[in-house]
C-alpha cells in the first residue's frame, strides 16, 4: 500500500518536473514564435474570407450610396438573384466549359510530356520539331483562331484545339527541363551501373522532372481555362452547346449585366478550383522529398 | 548475414591481382593532357589512396577505372573480365536519388539489373546495419544528416559486394569530426568484408590513416610520382593516430606531395 503511494507520489512528482521542464523549454522568444504560428494558422483563412466579405460588402454599398442602375453595375444580392434564376442555363455551360478546359489540359499534358520525351530521347527530332513548338506559342491563339474556324467544322473539337495550343507549352518546356535537370553524379552513377536508356528515363529521369512538370502544369492549368474561354469568343457557336464565354457575350448584348456578372463569377471559381487541384497535386506528391514542399519553422 | 561475402586480406604481395591500368594518358580536346602514362596494379584487399593536388589526373584516373570514359592510350585490364557489379561508387556528395527511401537508394544497383526488392532485402538490411543504418530504411535522404547520407551512399556501393569499391573525396565536404568517425567506421567495414578500395584524397592524414599503398600524384600534366606503402597493421584506431608510426609516415608522405607540387611551381 505504501509502496503504491509512494510510487504515485513520484510518479506526481515527475509528471510536475515534466511541465516544469516544458515551461522552462518555452523562453519568450519561443513562446512569442508559437503564439504567431497559431495566430497565423487561424489567420490564413480568416484574413481571405474576411477580405471577399469587406468587398461584397463595399460593393454593395457603392450601389446603394450611388443608386447605380443595374444594367451599369448590379449589387451582389442582384447577381446572385439572377445566378439563381439562370441556374440551369448557366450550369449546362459552366459544364460545356469546364469539359473543354479539362480535355484541353489532359491533352496537353500527354501531348507536352510525350513531345519533352521525345525531345530529350532524340536530339534530332528536337531540332526538327522545337521551331514549331515555339511558333505555334509565341503566335497569339486569337490570330490562328480564323483559321481553324474555317478548317474544323465539329465546334468542340475547334475550341479544344485552341485551348490545347495555349496550354501544352507550359508543360512542354518545363518537362523539356526537367528531363535535363539530372544530377549530374547519379548520371554517371547509374551508367557505372549498366542502365540503359528505358531505366534512365524511368528511374532517373522522370521523378527530376516532376516538380519542374507540376509547376507547368500550374501554369497549364490556368491557360487551358483562359484558351477555353478565348477560343469560344472567336469560334464558339450559340445553342444549347454553348459556354460560359458564349453566355457573357449574348448577355452583353441584352445588356443583361447581372448575368454577365454571374458567368464571370462561375468562372473565376472554375480558375480558382483548377489552381487549387493542382496545387492539392503538387503538394501531394513532392512533399516527402521536395525543397519546395519542406516547411521551415525559423 | 552471410550475403556478403568476407574476404580475408592477404598481406601485402601475396594478393591476387584485381586490376591492372598500364601505361594509361588521357588527353582532353586534343590537347589537355589530364593524365599522363600512369600504371598502377591493384590487388584484392588493397586499400590504395591517389594523392595530388587539384588537376593532378586523381578524379580522372578514377573515372576511367569507372568506365566512364576511355583511355587515349593504354589499357586498363580486369583480372577475368569485367562485370556490370564489379563496380561500387562513392562520390564527393552523396549523391542519393531524393525521391527515394535509403532502403530504396541502396536497393538501386539490383534494381538496375532487374533484381526484386523482396529477392535482396536480405543484402540491403545487411549493408544498412553495417554502416549503422539499419533504424532508417524508410526515412528520405532530405531527413538525414550529411554523415547518415554519405553512409547511406556507401551501403549503396558495397551492397553488391563488388570487386572494387571507387571513392571520390567522399569525406571531404563533411566537417573534421564527422569526417574521423566515417574514417574509422570505414576501416572497420573494409576488416569485416575486405573489400578493395581506391580512394581519392587531398588529405595526407586521411590516406596514411586508411590505406596500405598510398599514390602520390603531382599535375600538368597529371602522373604517378611515387608510391608510399603504409605497413602498420590494421586494425587502426586512435592510438595508431597518435602513434609515431603515424607521424613518421605522414611525413613521409607530405614531404613526396611537397616535391610533387614544387615540380610544378
Amino acid at each position: 500500500m505504501t509502496i503504491t503511494n509512494n510510487a504515485r507520489a513520484q510518479e506526481a512528482a515527475d509528471a510536475a518536473d515534466d511541465a516544469r521542464a516544458r515551461e522552462q523549454v518555452y523562453d519568450a522568444e519561443e513562446a512569442r514564435r508559437a503564439r504567431n504560428r497559431q495566430i497565423e494558422g487561424v489567420a490564413r483563412w480568416l484574413v481571405p474570407i474576411a477580405v471577399v466579405l469587406m468587398t461584397l460588402y463595399l460593393w454593395n454599398w457603392l450601389v446603394v450610396a450611388y443608386e447605380l442602375p443595374h444594367y451599369i453595375l448590379p449589387s451582389p444580392g442582384r447577381v446572385w438573384e439572377q445566378f439563381i434564376l439562370d441556374r440551369e442555363m448557366l450550369g449546362q455551360s459552366l459544364l460545356v466549359t469546364l469539359r473543354i478546359t479539362v480535355m484541353a489540359l489532359g491533352v496537353a499534358v500527354a501531348g507536352g510530356v510525350l513531345l519533352a520525351i521525345l525531345f530529350n530521347q532524340s536530339r534530332f527530332a528536337e531540332l526538327v520539331f522545337y521551331p514549331y513548338a515555339v511558333i505555334l506559342q509565341v503566335t497569339p491563339i486569337v490570330s490562328i483562331a480564323p483559321l481553324i474556324f474555317i478548317y474544323v467544322t465539329e465546334p468542340t473539337i475547334r475550341v479544344l484545339i485552341c485551348a490545347w495550343l495555349v496550354a501544352f507549352f507550359p508543360i512542354l518546356s518545363n518537362t523539356t527541363l526537367g528531363l535535363k535537370s539530372t544530377d549530374h553524379n547519379l548520371t554517371d552513377l547509374f551508367s557505372i551501373y549498366g542502365a540503359n536508356r528505358w531505366q534512365r528515363l524511368i528511374r532517373l529521369q522522370l521523378p527530376s522532372a516532376l516538380p519542374y512538370f507540376l509547376g507547368g502544369l500550374r501554369i497549364a492549368g490556368g491557360l487551358a481555362l483562359i484558351g477555353a474561354i478565348v477560343a469560344e469568343y472567336v469560334v464558339g457557336t450559340g445553342g444549347a452547346g454553348s459556354g460560359l464565354a458564349f453566355r457573357i457575350l449574348e448577355a452583353s448584348y441584352r445588356l443583361n449585366i447581372p448575368r454577365m456578372f454571374a458567368a464571370l463569377g462561375l468562372i473565376a471559381v472554375v480558375g480558382v478550383t483548377i489552381f487549387a487541384m493542382t496545387a492539392l497535386l503538387s503538394h501531394f506528391a513532392l512533399r516527402k522529398w521536395h525543397e519546395s514542399a519542406i516547411r521551415r519553422d525559423l | 548475414m552471410t550475403d556478403l561475402v568476407h574476404r580475408t586480406t592477404l598481406p601485402l604481395g601475396q594478393r591476387p591481382n584485381v586490376l591492372e591500368m598500364a601505361g594509361i594518358a588521357k588527353v582532353f580536346n586534343g590537347n589537355v593532357t589530364a593524365l599522363k602514362n600512369m600504371s598502377l596494379t591493384v590487388n584484392e584487399g588493397d586499400f590504395v589512396s591517389l594523392l595530388g593536388p587539384s588537376g593532378c589526373g586523381k578524379s580522372t584516373a578514377l573515372r576511367l577505372i569507372a568506365g566512364l570514359m576511355s583511355p587515349t592510350t593504354g589499357r586498363i585490364l580486369w583480372q577475368g573480365g569485367k562485370a556490370k557489379g564489379d563496380i561500387g561508387v562513392v562520390f564527393q556528395e552523396p549523391t542519393l536519388m531524393p525521391w527515394a527511401t535509403v532502403a530504396q537508394n541502396v536497393y538501386l544497383p539490383f534494381r538496375l539489373r532487374g533484381q526484386s526488392f523482396a529477392s535482396v532485402k536480405d543484402k540491403i538490411d545487411e549493408a544498412l546495419e553495417l554502416v549503422g543504418l539499419d533504424k532508417f530504411p524508410d526515412a528520405y535522404p532530405r531527413e538525414l544528416s550529411g554523415g547518415m547520407k554519405m553512409r547511406v551512399s556507401i551501403a549503396r556501393a558495397l551492397v553488391t559486394n563488388p570487386r572494387l569499391i571507387l571513392m571520390d573525396e567522399p569525406f571531404a565536404a563533411l566537417d573534421e569530426i564527422t569526417r574521423q568517425k566515417l574514417n574509422n567506421d570505414l576501416l572497420a567495414l573494409k576488416s569485416q568484408i575486405g573489400c578493395t578500395v581506391i580512394f581519392v584524397t587531398h588529405s595526407v592524414f586521411e590516406s596514411v590513416f586508411l590505406s596500405d599503398r598510398i599514390i602520390v600524384m603531382a599535375a600538368r600534366p597529371g602522373r604517378v610520382v611515387e608510391e608510399i606503402t603504409v605497413d602498420a597493421p590494421y586494425p587502426r584506431d586512435m592510438a595508431f593516430r597518435t602513434s609515431a608510426n603515424y607521424a613518421a609516415h605522414t611525413q613521409v608522405v607530405s614531404l613526396a606531395l611537397l616535391q610533387a607540387i614544387g615540380e610544378v611551381a
